[in-house]
């Protein structure tokens, strides 16, 4: 068992517990913090895979803003006594627990078989040790991928002034 | 002859009709003017009926022309076409002649009245209607006409619609012509399956070509032609179909003398007239001669009882009718058209005089309660003896001639519808001398209110009283001396055939009998009637049975209004309405609600059953595209 | 490690965000859980990038981030509207759309 093994044993069961008290905890916050665990132990899978730019922006964006974003929400709102659970029926629950083995199963099915005559396989055993840097990423995004990336610039364009409508209105609203 | 003039004949009631019609808000406050422009717009046809009529007589061509064509299909085209021959000529100096003058009594005779306009306006689309229905070289344009004046009928008999017995006239009326106009609409379509053309000019060579005899035979024409009479039964008010001519005086009396006298109601006479070549085919004139001497006996004996003056006038209209069916229908074509032209002038006089005597009588209809008018009304008294005794053929008066040729045909056929018709000219004879004596002559038995306003009616009533009287008296003698070698046969020779019949017999014995049998009627109306009143009660059975109309309205009543109503009201509403339509409409509503009730239940509002039914799906999906492909 | 232990990886944490989504009444573990489920993605992006030595994956997950964090925003908006209309987050509250 060489350090990738072990590193990627570790990661993994790190995001696998964070992912699962995400859906455990009844406080928000501590789903949120674990959110946060399972967002850094990705950035490490991340690392090890090569992709360290993705890696970065992981910890940048998600467990940095978007996380602060979510802590910032969920204490502006005080939902501490709201967390409850209970509403929904148990057979419900049940059911979706059930459909998740499923989907699960499938999913496994997919990453175990569906790949085996595919290209990525075939491309795996030849080209393994290659590793892509930030500057192939950057070459793409501005080649390749320029429409894409300037929509996504119109994307955030459009979210910035979504938010400030959406507030707007409940202000005029109050007042 | 020009298509233009045509064009302008037809168009200008119409105009008037469009004026009226339109524009009597702003006519309202001037209701001379009104009645005028309707006269004029007449006067206009008139004219270029009297310039189509010279150029016909002196020698031109009949004229028979397409305007456009109206309807094209694969197989058939309908064709705007008009088609001015003798006969046509002689039908629009009836239609616009007396139309004038019925116009331009009306101006005085509805003075005053709140819907004034609206009344020119009907009269001058009626005429245009009726110049349609003659002018027309096709079946289809002069159904269009016959249905315009079917409906102008409708709308001037319930013309004081406030009243509920006129609203009910001009609904039976139109219900009892719907019967006629589906035979009529039948016949058409017979033709139609047998020529593929309603052109009558196509039609007629046709039928006359040997080889549709031997292709179709003449059962087709059979039926066509009485399929065709029964409309003209329904439109001219014959046996059994005469029941809403008496009724349709609840009108105004201009109306009646114009279009249940004088025009409309010979629109069936016109329409066998034209199509006299199918009737010689197929022989089916016979039945048309019975029906219309058993209707002119049959209205004549009930018209001897009725104390209403307009519906002793209205029965005489029917019998008259049947006159004249009798002479086309023994192929006498020119006669029938003869007396169509005689009884449109006294016949219109007649009831313009019943008009004028209502005006002066504050709408008194019961000559029961009339009598001496004589003396209070000169005018109004002479003009109506003039018509009374045309229509008896008295000696050398108009409907003495016409008359007399008609009998004189039907002696030729057979001497039991001759001897028929004969009575019934002693009958006409006598109901008219009746209401005369009664009327105008003996005690006054005029309510006294009443009788202080009595007055002769003013000029523009009177005028064309004793404009209508000259042609009354002389038109027969002009027209009808010499019997079948008369000017009239003259003239309409070139568009009817040969009659089956050669007239035979003494002509002047035939005349004198005829004169004889008149006279007499109108003596023993003398007798009886000179110094006494009709009494109130009938004393006998028979009197009882004709004062009571044979009972005919109580039978159609009995026999098919009500099972239809009651079959309406049961069946059709109870239980087809209500049960069945109902029950459909209902029952599917009921089924969408309780699909709707069910499926509303897996509307639960809440998100995650939705996203459950989402991923069950795509669970689904993927099971079935990794494991079944 | 060979490809297929970080695709099943991925999967097993898109199925959790899943379940979260199916179970969890609150709007914003619910949220939190569709992060989860984008985290997934991209964790399967990145392998297969690696895997088939080229950066186009790499590139998609910076999209998807981008996505994210706008989808973020406007949802946390939405949720805080919400809140103030309602007084509640939990979306079994609010079932306007019951039929």
């Amino acid at each position: 068992m060489n350090a990738e093994q072990i590193l990627f044993i570790l990661f993994g069961a790190v995001s696998l517990i964070g992912a699962i008290s995400v859906i455990s905890f009844r406080h928000p916050i501590y789903s949120a913090l674990s959110l946060i665990v399972t967002f850094f132990a990705q950035a490490g899978l991340f690392v090890l895979l090569g992709a360290h730019f993705v890696a970065a922006v992981q910890v940048i964006v998600y467990a940095g803003a978007i996380m602060v974003l979510f802590l910032f929400v969920i204490m502006l709102l005080n939902l501490e006594t709201l967390s409850v659970q209970g509403a929904i029926g148990r057979k419900l629950k049940g059911l979706a627990i059930i459909l998740g083995i499923l989907f699960a199963a499938e999913g496994i099915y997919i990453a175990v078989n569906a790949l085996n005559d595919t290209a990525v396989a075939s491309a795996e055993s030849g080209a393994a040790a290659v590793t892509t840097t930030t500057y192939d990423i950057g070459e793409l995004l501005f080649s390749k991928y320029l429409l894409p990336f300037e929509v996504t610039s119109l994307i955030l364009l459009a979210a910035l002034i979504g938010v400030i409508v959406l507030v707007k209105r409940e202000g005029q609203e109050e007042s | 002859m020009t298509i233009e003039l045509i064009v302008v004949l037809l168009v200008a009631p119409l105009i008037g009709f469009l004026i009226n019609g339109l524009l009597g808000k702003w006519l309202k406050g001037n209701e001379q003017l009104s009645g005028w422009i309707g006269s004029l717009a007449v006067l206009v046809s008139l004219v270029c009926s009297i310039i189509a009529f010279a150029s016909l007589h002196g020698g031109a061509a009949p004229f028979d022309e397409t305007l456009y064509e109206w309807i094209t299909g694969e197989s058939f085209a309908f064709n705007i076409g008009f088609r001015v021959d003798a006969l046509t000529s002689v039908m629009l100096l009836v239609i616009t002649g007396v139309g004038f003058l019925i116009h331009v009594y009306s101006i005085g005779y509805m003075h005053g009245d709140e819907g004034y306009t609206r009344y020119f306006a009907y009269l001058n689309l009626f005429v245009f209607a009726m110049l349609i229905l003659v002018l027309g070289n096709n079946y289809l344009m002069m159904f269009v006409g016959w249905e315009g004046v079917g409906l102008c009928s409708y709308l001037l008999i319930g013309f004081w619609y406030e009243k509920q017995t006129a609203t009910d006239a001009g609904k039976k009326a139109f219900i009892v012509n719907r019967i006629g106009d589906f035979g009529f609409l039948l016949g058409m379509f017979t033709l139609f399956a047998a020529f593929g053309t309603l052109d009558f000019a196509s039609i007629f060579e046709a039928a006359e070509a040997d080889n549709f005899q031997k292709v179709f035979g003449a059962s087709t024409l059979v039926i066509a032609t009485l399929l065709l009479f029964v409309g003209a039964i329904g439109k001219s008010a014959q046996i059994p179909l005469y029941v809403w001519l008496p009724d349709a005086m609840e009108g105004p009396t201009p109306v009646s003398a114009l279009i249940h006298a004088a025009t409309m109601v010979t629109a069936g006479v016109y329409m066998i007239a034209r199509s006299a070549v199918l009737y010689n085919i197929a022989h089916t004139g016979e039945v048309v001669a019975w029906i219309g001497v058993l209707t002119a006996f049959f209205a004549a004996t009930i018209a001897l009882t009725q104390n209403d003056i307009k519906r002793i006038l209205a029965y005489s209209t029917v019998s008259q009718l049947g006159y004249m069916f009798l002479g086309v229908g023994v192929g006498a074509y020119a006669s029938g058209i003869f007396h169509l032209v005689t009884h449109a002038f006294f016949k219109g006089l007649m009831f313009l005089t019943a008009g004028s005597v209502m005006h002066a009588m504050a709408n008194e209809l019961d000559m029961r309660k009339m009598g001496g008018l004589k003396t209070k009304m000169p005018i109004t008294h002479w003009t109506f003896l003039v018509g009374a005794l045309a229509i008896a053929g008295f000696p050398f008066l108009s409907g003495f001639w016409s008359k007399d040729e008609i009998l004189h045909s039907a002696w030729g056929s057979s001497p039991i519808i001759y001897v028929i018709g004969l009575v019934t000219a002693f009958l006409t004879a006598f109901y008219m001398f009746r209401l005369i004596f009664v009327t105008f002559y003996g005690e006054s038995r005029v309510e006294p209110d009443v009788d202080s306003h009595l007055h002769e009616s003013p000029p523009v009533m009177w005028v064309p009283l004793a404009i209508l009287a000259i042609p009354s008296a002389l038109i027969g003698l002009l027209l009808g001396w010499g019997g079948h070698e008369s000017w009239f046969h003259h003239f309409t020779k070139s568009v009817f055939p040969e009659a089956h019949h050669d007239a035979s017999g003494n002509v002047i014995l035939f005349m004198v009998i005829s004169s004889i049998v008149g006279l007499a009627g109108i003596a023993f109306a003398w007798s009886r009637y000179r110094e006494r009143t009709p009494s109130d009660e009938p004393t006998n059975a028979l009197h009882r049975l004709l004062a009571n109309k044979y009972y005919v309205d109580e039978m159609y009543n009995a026999l098919i209004v009500q099972p239809i109503k009651n079959g309406s009201h049961y069946l059709l509403w109870r239980i087809v309405d209500n049960g069945i339509i109902d029950g459909i409409v209902n029952g599917v509503g009921t089924i969408i609600r309780f699909i709707g009730g069910t499926l509303r239940r897996l509307q639960t509002g809440l998100v995650q059953v939705y996203i459950v039914s989402m991923v069950l799906g795509i669970v689904l999906f993927l099971a079935y595209y990794l494991f079944f492909t | 490690m060979s490809l297929e232990y970080y695709l099943i990886l991925s999967a097993l944490l898109f199925t959790i965000g899943v379940i979260g989504v199916l179970i969890r009444r609150n709007a914003i573990i619910i949220f939190m859980c569709i992060e989860l489920m984008l985290n997934a993605a991209n964790l399967a992006f990145v392998a297969i990038s690696r895997s088939l030595g080229e950066a186009t994956g790499q590139v998609f997950v910076f999209f998807v981030m981008t996505v994210a964090a706008a989808e973020v925003a406007i949802g946390l908006a939405i949720i805080v509207s919400v809140f103030k209309h309602r007084q509640t987050v939990n979306v079994d509250e609010v079932n306007s759309l019951k039929g």
